[in-house]
């Protein structure tokens, strides 16, 4: 019943919001929608929490401590962003940037793109995760080219033509995945069912379950963002608008991380080998290396942070590829606290940019001076995604960089130096923007940075105390996941 | 070896997708290329039939059915309204090195059967010796995708890649689930939709569909 209304909500918010995209209300009824999304969401968190894991309608949903958490987190996520595009997008308009009907498709293109994703996370039959997938990459290419830039179009078209070329591999990983499956769970529609294939996983054929793997991987790989098929990523997060470039970073790429995991589950437990987490490791580690030396040589503020959100996605398949209790744990919170980090980080630039009138780096400077508050949000955001101690991105970067010490002693220079790198580019160019003269305007409306801060204070709450029961959730989804 | 003629009719379907693929690869005017992957869309489902006649599948006919509508009419339909609306319905491609082209196409058709082998060895469905076929086919499209150098043709590209998938999961395994099959058909005619509204944006600002003027995000 709650997966029910998880679902229908933002589906029917998208329908409301593309017929009155366009009043006065618009924004309200976006943040209103997203509201009773993390309501439901909360409510089906509960009822996992006290009950554990359970299907509904005949099994098409699945939903176990995985993925529920996943689901709190795009709803929660999904909810500030729409309180943070409220303000962003009333300046954008004044700006003269966007026009009243680009509005209405952005919000009606919000609500199913959380439709999407909650529906990729729910859903138990392997084929309409793709379906979703897919569905995710369509919701957003409108919002990306939103502003109709030649540079947001480009931008736009390299995102829907490498995701679709991408996301078709993942379409042949799933055919492969049932062509073996089949052999054992009979034809018809049990064998995409993802339930079915762990519980029988050992009898499937492995070679083809190997190569189905490496289909789903590239596949679902380049939704991740994980190199080499990168390329769309930094160009989408910088030309979209800003609210699209928080939920896209902090939210999809999770998404498609967790198909990536939920393959290498069915695939290492039928195999018996290590053969998808190493594959996984070695993705993971090329992302990281890749994305902290691309970093340093970045002039616009949104393309660094899109870069270094590859770094961390990145560091998290290569925890997922370690597997064990301990890294899978990390993975898990590191997925939590990237997603509020970079969320609140794209919130603050956005409205620097707005500010100075630039996403130039060498445009932003001094803003502490006129606005505090966007100032202390980039420089503490920054700070938390470098991996300082009190936030939580530290603790999650510890727990994976000591148990890569035990596993894989090798991989270890390679993560600290692109770590290293990565902390001397951003740190450097962050204290310009944030402190120095400026000569920047004050925002025609005032900035919602309550999203800001509620995140970073998440963030610092987890990197010093993670409560009980977020713990127990985190163990038990590290179980199921191994 | 003697093939039931229902084995025998599939097999001529794949044959002339393979030789369509190929047509595809080298044909210059955007009109064409839609009439190709149309007939593309025809002869899948023709073959979907078969195979669901021979198979006793009954879910199969729908997919049939649906792939007929889909892809023989109702894409080619929105392509032709586009190319008639955006003023490309004539243009002409210059296409750089066809005999290069296609003979990377053959090597690609070699190394998917090579890929097949073992695959369709496993299966036990009698259109397996049509799973290297699908794999090539795919890959063709592919290719199709990288030598071209404008809006339309890759996208026509991009839906022959989505037909030779479809014709893998026929050949492998008689078809996915009907669920995910409508899923996928629907995410195909939005994905056109969008693509739609996207030519039209990209034509108000660029002046042109042609994907050479759009290059300059890169790293420098």
């Amino acid at each position: 019943m709650e997966i029910l209304w998880v679902l229908l909500v933002p589906l029917f918010g998208g329908l409301l919001l593309a017929v009155f995209g366009t009043r006065r209300f618009a924004p309200e009824l976006n943040s209103a929608a997203s509201f009773c999304t993390l309501v439901a969401a909360a409510a089906l968190a509960s009822r996992v929490v006290a009950g554990g894991a359970f299907t509904a309608w005949d099994e098409q949903f699945f939903v176990d401590a995985f993925n529920v958490f996943l689901v709190a987190l795009t709803a929660f996520v999904g909810f500030t962003t729409s309180l943070f595009s409220r303000p962003y997008m009333r300046i954008e308009q004044h700006h003269g940037k966007l026009t009243a009907n680009m509005l209405r498709l952005y919000y009606s293109m919000y609500q199913l793109f959380s439709f999407t994703m909650l529906l990729a996370l729910l859903t138990n039959n392997m084929g309409i995760l793709w379906v979703a997938m897919e569905a995710a990459t369509l919701t957003t290419v409108l919002l990306v080219s939103l502003y109709r830039t030649p540079a947001s179009l480009e931008a736009a078209w390299k995102y829907f033509i490498l995701c679709g070329v991408g996301i078709a591999q993942a379409l042949f990983g799933t055919i492969l995945l049932y062509f073996a499956a089949e052999k054992v769970l009979g034809a018809g529609g049990t064998a995409l069912l993802w339930t079915h294939l762990n519980a029988v996983k050992t009898d499937i054929d492995p070679t083809v379950l190997s190569l189905a793997f490496v289909f789903l991987l590239v596949g679902y790989g380049t939704k991740v963002g994980l190199a080499p098929l990168h390329n769309w990523l930094p160009d989408a997060h910088a030309e979209g608008p800003t609210p699209v470039s928080a939920v896209l970073s902090g939210l999809l790429l999770n998404v498609a991380l967790y198909a990536v995991v939920r393959s290498k589950v069915l695939v290492d437990g039928a195999l018996g080998t290590r053969f998808a987490g190493d594959l996984m490791i070695g993705f993971g580690l090329l992302s990281v290396v890749m994305a902290a030396f691309f970093l340093s040589r970045q002039k616009d503020v949104k393309r660094m942070f899109a870069y270094s959100s590859i770094e961390h996605m990145g560091l998290m398949t290569f925890a997922f590829g370690m597997g064990g209790p301990v890294a899978t744990f990390a993975a898990l919170l590191h997925m939590t606290v990237h997603s509020l980090t970079k969320s609140a980080i794209f919130f603050a630039v956005g409205h620097a940019a707005q500010e100075s009138g630039t996403q130039l780096m060498e445009g932003i400077r001094g803003l502490i001076k006129t606005s505090p508050t966007v100032g202390w949000g980039l420089a503490l955001g920054t700070l938390a995604i470098l991996g300082m101690p009190p936030f939580g991105v530290f603790t999650s970067e510890f727990m994976i960089i000591t148990t890569a010490m035990h596993g894989y002693p090798w991989a270890m220079p390679f993560l600290l130096a692109a770590l290293g790198v990565a902390f001397a580019a951003i740190f450097g160019r962050m204290q310009l923007m944030v402190f120095g003269e400026t000569a920047g305007a004050r925002l025609p409306h005032p900035p919602a940075l309550l999203p800001v801060f509620a995140h970073l204070a998440l963030v610092l709450m987890l990197g010093l105390y993670i409560p009980p029961y977020l713990a127990e959730w985190y163990r038990q989804a590290a179980a199921l996941i191994g | 070896m003697n093939i039931p003629f229902s084995g025998q009719i599939i097999n001529m379907c794949a044959a002339l997708l393979l030789l369509i693929a190929f047509a595809m690869l080298s044909q210059r005017r955007i009109l064409s290329l839609i009439n190709l992957f149309a007939l593309q869309g025809l002869i899948l489902a023709v073959s979907t039939s078969v195979v669901a006649y021979s198979s006793h599948q009954v879910h199969l006919y729908y997919s049939a059915a649906l792939t007929l509508l889909l892809k023989a009419v109702a894409l080619p339909l929105i392509l032709h309204r586009l190319i008639r609306k955006l003023n490309v319905k004539w243009d002409v491609e210059t296409l750089f090195n066809i005999p290069t082209t296609m003979l990377a196409g053959l090597a690609l058709v070699v190394f998917a059967f090579n890929l097949a082998a073992p695959i369709s060895q496993m299966a036990g469905t009698i259109t397996k010796s049509t799973l290297g076929i699908a794999m090539a086919s795919v890959l063709l499209s592919f290719l199709m995708m990288i030598t071209r150098s404008k809006a339309v043709p890759q996208v026509v590209g991009f839906l022959a890649m989505e037909n030779g998938l479809f014709f893998a999961a026929t050949s492998a395994t008689y078809g996915m689930p009907m669920v995910v099959e409508l899923g996928i058909a629907l995410d195909v005619l939005v994905g056109m939709l969008i693509l739609g509204i996207f030519f039209f944006q990209i034509r108000t600002a660029f002046d042109s569909l042609d994907l050479e003027h759009m290059e300059k995000l890169k790293e420098d």
